[in-house]
């Protein structure tokens, strides 16, 4: 890795990004990156080990963070502590990991996609649909099954994105419509849901609700092999997708201009963007505002000019949800209702902070 | 006449660009129908004619983001849509007047952004990148400004900015949708220079401009259109004529040579009070 | 997001350009005005009148009439005034603030996607009456108004707060994130205890699902000063968000004090929006819909879209709470919900139908 301030200086070479960059070329690689994103996310990765390593000793048998890690990477550790550390507590922390950063690229699609601060999955009404799609399964099927309850929420979201697309459809796909469209059909969604809610008895609300709120308990290995299979695909998808999809910020004629086929990007994106909050969804059920802070909170520690950097973004997500979990198991609440809080006391400190710093 | 040897030359100067027989317009409105324009290889082509003759419209055929209705858009030798949008943006560069700079980017993440067409998910910043985008900053003079936000320039700074980009792009063709509107006089020459400089080391240049002086003094190629028909097409000298002037604008006026270039300069007459 | 009334573009990008490309629609919206406002009247007195004729038993108009003006203490009279007519009011009332609140939020952000709940108001009010339920033991619902009324003031002010620190003081998009991030906390804190007792969920289930149905009008002699005001300080800034939607630079060069403006904005929508949430709880969809559907009519004038969201945003409300009641007499279809139900589809067709302005 050689720093541009050292590279030669030859006329037509250098260029000056107003800070810092750290090229990196080798063979067919060829990448350019900002310091300052790199700093971010290695302290992001940091603060999400400190807050693993501090969440798989948390619970009925407190450990050490020594006690952890020797659990983690030493076969010969206590066999109790490596039965709660790794069969136990580790699944719960890498589904934090992956649900976390699923939301966040999801997030940073949908709000590039919309141009607007507030865009998310759920403006084409994904949440809600599998909001409703679950409690249908839990409170008119009256079944509680983890795989049941998953592919009622996932049919109920994939079938509400559909819907919200076709109807949006009109000779093109216009953000505007689709984005009322969404709320529209996502309102109606939320008022079925609160009526089956409203004609149940109190402790199936609390069922349905629980699940509502979003909750990382119950969760193995058995569950966290395929999620981080589609995970894994999917990341690779929305990175692919990323990069056209930024010039869409441009305006469309520049981005066509560039070589990016607007329609086609903005499906893509689309289905990108959805398939990762369906994943979570039918995971762990709808985790709120982690999709809509985290590349908010990215962009401002990395002080870039658009939300569409998944590398910090996931990371932010990824670590939100940690921390988030960490907390939750301390206070005995889903971790949903943890991320909402949170991720708003972060997001209103930053804010708060930028203003100092502008006020110079 | 340069290096022609390549291919057969049909023509004495080969098109790089046609429209042939093609039908123009948007969903409720056609704009152009059986239109053929040709752009010839190594021209500096001006597209000229009033308001609402199509300008921009042939202008977004031209750059393949508009579909023609019927009819080809032909570059270098092949239908423009059989190309992939990559490969298409590795010979044509647009300036669109729709840009917009996302908030806070630099001008040089801005400019950078034109090499997207060369670039893929691992070769995102090659040495042939960053003196692409070395040159197009320092072509346009915005070099001293390349760490600032875009949105703290002035238009005029800002505009050389978006030419840097489509610059950076490094196609041999360059489209230009009326570059020089919402700048000064000085600036405007400025770019107009700017792009001569590119036409005389060989880019083929189409440009809409509204200011016919400027077309007339900065054009090899002029392409006069009328309520989406071509009217007259030639040199400065053979389509800047008081007679067409008036048939196309509707301005009576003389055509006077330029004292600077000896190029056609359009001095308008006083309208007579009546037709008002 | 411009006022521009964009032309039919075929792409997303085109509508971001503000210019004089307008076509015959605004020219044919202007001339429609001030039938659509007669027609809106209409609407509203019709939605009126059937809300106090319709209900879950039949009575014949005569009899309501009776009611009204020729009391005698019959069961059918006493249900006319003690049920229906209270209902009606409450709904008028509730209508009126979460329209116009919800139609400045939207100039004032010149963000479509904002509703009124976006400064807090809702989430302010939830918070506060949860806590009355979970913490204090309160299951009253008369005694939830205060604390929601409370709630939501409370919260507007710390939004407002956060969004005015520093050089860029009070600018929506600070205001709208402020907004998000005090909401966020307060739902998180909400979630956390109603998930903790099922006896608090039993009764939060309903509260967050608004209703104007049995709610005595005691509330209205502090309800209907607050909202009063909001809406002569909203109906006033017609003039300053038509200049705001110019841009920041344009407003203050037009001679607009935009300090003055959003201070007034803000304390308007606290007003509408809070007393609302109080009154009948959390209802969906009015504030958002109506002033969209109300612009596709008359295009972007605030002077007409305030006045006519006004009329409309009351008579949609009666008018789902008619047909909630008609549908499931039983009172389970509540406001808050068919508001969502009925809206939705309507919205939908309008927006396949329109031309779609973006503000």
């Amino acid at each position: 890795m050689t720093a541009t301030t050292t590279a030669p200086h030859r006329p037509g070479g250098r260029v000056d990004f107003g800070r810092t960059v750290w090229v990196w070329r080798t063979g067919p690689l060829a990448l350019r990156v900002d310091r300052r994103s790199v700093l971010v996310c290695a302290v992001l990765a940091a603060v999400t080990a400190v807050f693993g390593v501090l969440t798989l000793g948390s619970g009925s048998l407190p450990l050490t963070p020594a006690q952890v890690l020797s659990a983690l990477f030493d076969p010969d550790a206590d066999h109790r502590a490596r039965l709660v550390v790794v069969n136990w507590r580790l699944p719960r922390l890498l589904f934090a990991l992956v649900c976390g950063a699923a939301l966040a690229i999801s997030g940073a699609i949908f709000q590039s996609l919309t141009r607007n601060p507030l865009g998310s999955p759920d403006v084409i009404g994904f949440a809600s649909g599998s909001y409703a799609g679950a409690s249908v399964v839990m409170l008119l099927l009256g079944t509680a099954d983890y795989l049941a309850v998953a592919s009622g929420s996932l049919t109920g979201g994939a079938v509400t994105a559909l819907l919200v697309y076709l109807l949006a459809y009109r000779g093109g796909l216009a953000p505007f419509r689709l984005i009322i469209v969404g709320i529209a059909v996502g309102a109606f969604l939320s008022s079925l849901t609160s009526m089956m809610l409203l004609s149940v008895s109190p402790q199936q609300a609390m069922l349905a609700a629980t699940w509502g709120a979003g909750s990382l308990s119950g969760l193995g290995f058995a569950q966290l092999g395929p999620a981080a299979a589609v995970f894994a695909a999917l990341l690779v998808c929305s990175g692919a997708v990323v990069r056209p999809l930024v010039h869409l910020e441009m305006g469309d004629d520049t981005a066509a201009a560039l070589g990016v086929d607007a329609q086609r990007t903005r499906l893509l994106a689309t289905v990108a963007g959805v398939a990762l909050t369906a994943l979570v969804t039918a995971a762990v059920g709808p985790i709120a505002f982690v999709a809509l802070a985290a590349p908010q909170i990215a962009q401002r520690l990395t002080r870039s000019c658009t939300t569409l950097r998944i590398v910090p973004a996931a990371l932010t997500g990824a670590t939100l949800l940690v921390a988030a979990d960490f907390v939750a198991l301390r206070v005995d609440v889903p971790v949903g209702v943890v991320t909402v809080s949170v991720g708003g006391v972060y997001l209103a400190w930053l804010l708060a902070r930028q203003y100092a710093g502008r006020r110079r | 006449m340069t290096a022609l040897t390549t291919r057969p030359a049909r023509t004495p100067v080969p098109a790089r660009l046609e429209v042939i027989d093609a039908s123009l317009g948007y969903a409720r409105r056609t704009v152009c129908e059986h239109l053929d324009v040709t752009v010839p290889d190594g021209s500096f082509t001006v597209i000229i004619g009033p308001n609402a003759c199509g300008k921009s419209t042939l202008l977004r055929a031209l750059s393949r983001l508009l579909k023609p209705g019927t009819g080809r858009v032909v570059l270098d030798g092949r239908a423009l849509d059989s190309y992939g949008t990559k490969e298409v943006a590795r010979r044509l560069g647009l300036l669109p007047q729709t840009a917009q700079a996302p908030d806070g980017i630099t001008v040089a993440d801005l400019v950078a952004r034109g090499r997207h067409p060369h670039q893929g998910l691992l070769r995102q910043w090659t040495e042939e990148d960053e003196r692409a985008v070395a040159d197009a900053m320092a072509a346009t003079s915005v070099t001293d400004l390349s760490g600032r936000p875009v949105d703290e320039l002035s238009g005029g700074q800002r505009q050389r900015v978006w030419v840097a980009m489509v610059l950076a792009q490094r196609t041999p063709l360059l489209l230009l949708d009326e570059p020089t509107t919402f700048l000064d006089i000085a600036h405007q020459i400025d770019l107009l220079e700017l792009f001569a400089d590119l036409h005389r080391t060989g880019h083929t240049l189409v440009a809409v401009l509204h200011d016919l002086n400027q077309a007339a003094r900065y054009a090899s190629h002029l392409i006069a259109l009328r309520e989406g028909r071509v009217v007259a097409t030639g040199t400065p000298w053979e389509v800047v004529t008081a007679d067409l002037v008036e048939e196309v604008f509707g301005l009576p006026c003389r055509v006077v040579p330029d004292p600077v270039t000896d190029t056609p300069m359009v001095v308008p007459l006083a309208r007579p009070r009546s037709t008002r | 997001m411009k006022t521009a009334s964009p032309p039919d573009a075929p792409t997303g990008a085109a509508r971001d350009v503000p210019g004089p490309r307008r076509g015959a629609g605004p020219v044919r919206r202007v001339r429609h005005r001030p039938l659509v406002l007669l027609a809106a009247l209409a609407l509203l007195l019709a939605a009126a009148v059937l809300s106090v004729m319709v209900g879950a038993r039949p009575l014949a108009p005569g009899t309501v009439f009776d009611a009204l003006f020729h009391y005698d203490d019959s069961d059918a009279h006493l249900m006319v005034r003690e049920l229906r007519v209270p209902r009606t009011v409450i709904g008028l009332v509730v209508g009126t603030a979460l329209g116009l609140s919800g139609a400045l939020i939207q100039a004032f952000t010149r963000n479509p996607l904002a509703d009124p709940g976006i400064l807090g108001v809702n989430a302010g009010a939830s918070l506060a009456v949860t806590f009355a339920v979970a913490v204090l033991g309160i299951t009253s619902a008369a005694r939830f108004v205060w604390f929601a009324l409370a709630g939501a003031f409370v919260l507007t002010v710390l939004v407002y707060v956060l969004g005015s620190i520093g050089a860029g003081r009070g600018t929506p998009v600070k205001l709208t994130l402020a907004g998000v991030a005090f909401s966020a906390v307060c739902g998180g804190l909400t979630s956390a205890m109603v998930l903790k007792s099922t006896a608090t969920l039993d009764v939060m289930r309903f509260w967050g699902v608004g209703s104007v149905g049995g709610r005595s009008l005691d509330i209205l002699p502090v309800a209907l000063p607050l909202i009063g005001t909001g809406l002569v300080l909203g109906l006033l800034s017609a003039g300053a968000l038509n200049a705001l939607a110019l841009g920041d630079d344009t407003a203050r060069a037009l001679g607009t004090r935009l300090v003055a403006t959003r201070v007034t904005v803000v304390l308007a929508v606290t007003l509408l929006a809070g007393t609302a949430v109080a009154v009948a709880g959390p209802i969906a969809f009015v504030g958002l819909m109506v002033p969209h559907v109300v612009r596709w009519f008359v295009g972007p004038d605030q002077r007409w879209i305030l006045p006519l969201t006004v009329v409309v945003a009351p008579a949609f409300l009666l008018a789902a709470d008619i047909v909630g009641r008609v549908v499931l007499p039983s009172g389970e279809l509540r406001v808050g919900l068919v508001t969502a139900l009925v809206g939705a589809p309507v919205l939908v067709v309008l927006v396949r139908r329109r031309k779609v302005s973006t503000l």
